[in-house]
């Protein structure tokens, strides 16, 4: 495992996140890990008690966590939200876009080749839970 | 036509930029082949048998006269001086090295190209109705709308690792040109109490398991489209398979739902996601539109025409269709010379097409799913030039929609998933068929090859199809009838047995001959093929 790395202010969340089904029988439990199966809306009732949410990638190609993701945060979950697995660097922007704000991949990111991807782009095309403006609302005021 | 402004511009920069980058990494070996594959495909970059491809992105089919001479100057620069057009209205070219596709970017940039996700497992160029805007049965030009999904699908984050290629096409007329229903979201626009909507077809495809898209929704209104989309799209992401590459398409994921528990799902993630302020506003339909406006044609321009030559005469009756404005014309320009290569145009063609382009037709040309050209608006009293022109160039084939206007995918001369080669079955077809007259008695034939499974050559949906496998290594080809991909849409069935190379030829031959034989009025080959049904074919290959 890398080092990970978080956008985030707050003091790290320290209590083990556990599966999905155990969250859901813990009613004390505050953080969970989604694997890419795991159906993120389950979460929506109890996103007052969550601090963490961990999205498993098993494999890059396995795109279903950019939409588990964008699910919690347009359901209102401000915690930590977490890309875990095999986190490629040319995937982060995307999934910056769609909530994440931490990431532990399993092999080490260029930090450099990081910086360079997320300042690339000055505009984008879509509304997604990031606080991006698309190109139509410049355009159309 | 779309004209970018400094943001769209500024978003193709920044690809080029970010290739560039990427392919440096890999070069230097900080990527692995593995890691760098779905980024590069992601940018249309193959690696094929021989060389890497690029596949270069013509948006809904439409391109102007400087923009096709950039695709020539590639053909001439970074490639053995042809292209390829393909049946999603793009080009490809065969023999491009890594280290200068980011190059070819940048040129292409110059001129508002770009070969944003014309591959990869993501939403792919956004193909459209060939005649949009010329077309005499159009409720609206398709394309606005083509270019406002292409604008909301580009770098879409949610969607660049769906579990496979997604492809969306746009009509706006009865008449499909577009073989809407067999893409994975098929749109017909249509219009219902003075507004125009989106009637939207989910989970159809080819491929090994090939299905006809599902009508999802009946009516969704322009305001609502990219979340109705992106709804589509969610439920796609989220339940798709992904255990096996060959179940993954949404057809399998509708086709096991069932289109009514597909749409159910879709309405709820719909209702979900409408509130976001995903859609733009009317106003940014109307300000791509506006680019869109017809040109000024004449409509008293004078229509008498000279047919005293034979060969312009066929090319007239075969090759040029009704425009919506009077004195004027829609030009199709075959790529299909008998004894060529479906699609293939060299440097030099290209150019040409270009000159006329901007010449006789407003500037504008179009690629069709069917591996042709078209000028879209050109004056009856002009056309007897253009074909003199392109019949100077080896571009004067009357044959559209006959039996030599073969799509065919490049096959096993070039891809490495190929089990077999189309375009030499191709051109002996064609050749076999070489008779302009025997092939006008043959009437409309839409005959479509593909050298595997995979079915980039459409055999599914051609009146006749043709598929090669592999057979304990030696090549070995099946043919289908019956199927389109039309507004009349179907699938083609297997024959039976296969054929060997020269085989193929023959059975081709064999089933024209029973639909000369017993076809009634003005049934067309397909015709007579749903009347009477497999058994007569059957008959005569097999009896």
């Amino acid at each position: 495992m890398a080092d990970a790395f978080r956008y985030r202010d707050d003091a790290v969340h320290e209590e083990p996140a556990v599966t999905l089904e155990a969250f859901l029988a813990q009613t004390d439990a505050s953080a969970v890990r989604l694997e890419s199966g795991d159906d993120a809306r389950a979460l929506i009732p109890a996103l007052d008690r969550l601090q963490l949410v961990e999205i498993a990638f098993p494999t890059f190609r396995d795109g279903r966590g950019y939409s588990a993701a964008s699910i919690l945060r347009e359901a209102g979950y401000a915690g930590e939200l977490r890309a875990q697995g095999d986190v490629l660097v040319d995937q982060i922007p995307l999934m910056r876009r769609c909530g994440f704000d931490s990431f532990a991949p399993e092999a080490p990111v260029d930090d450099e080749v990081l910086a360079r991807s997320l300042a690339r782009y000055d505009d984008v095309y879509q509304t997604t839970v990031d606080a991006a403006v698309p190109v139509w609302k410049l355009r159309h005021g | 036509m779309y004209r970018y402004d400094q943001y769209d511009q500024a978003i193709v920069d920044a690809r080029v930029d970010e290739f560039r980058d990427q392919v440096q990494r890999r070069l230097s070996g900080a990527l692995s082949e593995d890691q760098f594959k779905p980024l590069r495909l992601m940018n249309g970059l193959y690696l094929q048998l021989h060389a890497y491809m690029l596949r270069v992105a013509v948006p809904y089919g439409t391109l102007d006269s400087r923009q096709m001479r950039m695709l020539g100057h590639i053909a001439r620069k970074y490639d053995r001086g042809y292209g390829h057009f393909t049946t999603r209205q793009n080009i490809q070219y065969n023999w491009i090295k890594l280290e200068q596709a980011p190059d070819i970017l940048a040129e292409l940039a110059t001129v508002e190209m770009h070969a944003i996700q014309t591959s990869g497992n993501c939403i792919r160029n956004i193909s459209s109705d060939q005649f949009a805007g010329a077309a005499a049965d159009e409720v609206t030009d398709p394309r606005p709308w083509a270019e406002l999904i292409r604008q909301w699908s580009t770098f879409h984050p949610e969607f660049s690792y769906l579990p496979r290629k997604f492809k969306i096409a746009v009509i706006a007329a009865d008449e499909d040109r577009a073989a809407m229903r067999l893409h994975d979201i098929g749109i017909q626009l249509v219009e219902r109490d003075g507004a125009v909507g989106a009637r939207v077809f989910v989970g159809g495809g080819m491929g090994r398991t090939p299905m006809i898209a599902s009508e999802i929704a009946e009516f969704v209104p322009v305001d609502e489209l990219l979340s109705y989309l992106e709804a589509c799209l969610r439920v796609y992401n989220r339940h798709g398979r992904r255990d096996n590459i060959y179940k993954a398409r949404i057809k399998i994921l509708v086709n096991d739902l069932g289109a009514d528990e597909y749409r159910r799902q879709v309405a709820e993630e719909h209702a979900a996601v409408k509130a976001l302020g995903i859609d733009p506003p009317a106003a940014e339909l109307e300000r791509i539109a506006a680019m869109f406006a017809a040109p000024a044609l004449d409509a008293s321009a004078p229509t008498d025409l000279d047919r005293s030559d034979p060969d312009f005469a066929l090319w007239l009756d075969g090759n040029v269709a009704a425009h919506k404005v009077a004195g004027h014309a829609i030009a199709t320009i075959s790529l299909k010379p008998v004894g060529g290569i479906p699609g293939d145009a060299s440097a030099d063609q290209i150019d040409l097409m270009a000159d006329l382009a901007e010449r006789y037709s407003h500037d504008e040309l179009r690629v069709t799913h069917s591996q042709n050209i078209v000028l879209p608006h050109v004056r009856i009293a002009d056309l007897h030039a253009i074909w003199t022109a392109l019949h100077g160039a080896g571009l004067g084939e009357a044959n559209l929609d006959l039996i030599s206007d073969i799509i065919a995918c490049p096959g096993l001369d070039y891809c490495s998933l190929a089990n077999a080669r189309s375009i030499p079955v191709a051109q002996k077809i064609a050749q076999r068929f070489g008779d302009l007259g025997r092939q006008r008695e043959l009437g409309e034939l839409k005959l479509k090859i593909s050298g595997c499974i995979n079915a980039c050559g459409h055999h599914h949906a051609g009146h006749i199809g043709i598929l090669g496998v592999d057979r304990k290594g030696v090549e070995n080809y099946q043919l289908l009838l019956g199927g389109s991909g039309a507004e009349d849409v179907s699938l083609a069935k297997i024959t039976g047995p296969g054929f060997d190379e020269d085989g193929i030829v023959d059975a081709v031959e064999k089933v024209t001959d029973v639909y000369l034989a017993r076809r009634e009025g003005a049934e067309r080959f397909v015709d007579t093929y749903r009347r009477l049904g497999m058994e007569p074919f059957k008959e005569a290959l097999y009896g």
